[in-house]
């Protein structure tokens, strides 16, 4: 009957690399997990974007139409969707420019949850809270 | 003993993460534990059947196909490597071939996680 907290760490840039996006896409797959464990165990993941990870979680990306690949921006708009808590480090943001307008978000699709933009004591704060931390 | 569940990205040649990878799995085996070995990125194109081992690269299958032999599980995902062209037919025997969710299935039950990223 447990639940095991995993902190996904996202502290490369999105595109740059394939482990960036796979973070998000691995993140997800917790929606499915249940089919490998007993009733009642489930696997709850924190996406958490930090240092130069906050680059490309910004809205308006036409991965498609430059690299014919889904963006990163419809993956975080999936996050939303499937009430995936993702948090991005509001330091870093600061740092290269990104602001809370920037980011994208799934409200025109019903999403409830939104992106959360927190300072780094609460991104440690949910490593502290996991059993297990990703780095990506 | 414990169970251990590894998260291998990086691909086969081009960096000895990969190869890290294997023999801790192996190492770890070999103490007595249980260990899950979970391929995406790159990885997942290590899995080809037939690697010749020229001894200026490193190999994977030699290695894969011991571990197996231990005992130790090692999964794929499916959509990493049918994307680098990888066939089920054609790839290392008792890989087993899955989703992302199976590497969390595997982190669930793990009481040491070690994700060892790619590129």
């Amino acid at each position: 009957m447990a639940d095991i907290k995993c902190a996904f760490i996202v502290q490369k840039p999105q595109y740059k690399g394939e482990t960036s996006r796979l973070a998000i896409t691995h993140a997800i797959a917790y929606q499915t997990v249940e089919i490998f464990l007993e009733d009642g165990e489930t696997v709850t993941p924190t996406l958490c974007f930090i240092g130069e990870g906050v680059l490309g979680i910004v809205k308006g990306q036409k991965a498609m139409d430059t690299y014919g690949i889904t963006s990163t921006e419809n993956h975080l708009m999936n996050c939303c969707l499937v009430d995936l808590n993702v948090y991005v480090c509001k330091e870093d943001l600061a740092k290269y420019g990104i602001s809370e307008s920037d980011m994208p978000d799934a409200e025109e699709m019903g999403a409830d949850m939104k992106i959360q933009i927190v300072p780094m004591s609460e991104i440690k704060a949910k490593i502290d809270e996991a059993k297990h931390v990703l780095f990506f | 003993m414990g169970k251990l569940t590894i998260g291998c990205f990086p691909g086969l040649v081009g960096n000895w993460s990969y190869d890290f990878a294997l023999k801790f799995a192996g190492a770890a085996k070999d103490k007595g534990h249980d260990v899950d070995l979970w391929f995406s990125g790159n990885a997942s194109a290590s899995i080809v059947a037939g690697q010749k081992h020229l001894k200026d690269y490193s190999t994977g299958e030699k290695y894969l196909a011991e571990l197996i032999e231990k005992g130790v599980k090692i999964c794929t995902c499916e959509a990493c490597s049918i994307a680098r062209g990888v066939k089920k037919d054609a790839s290392v025997k008792g890989v087993q071939w899955n989703a992302m969710h199976w590497y969390l299935a595997s982190i669930h039950g793990a009481d040491r996680v070690l994700q060892i990223g790619g590129e």
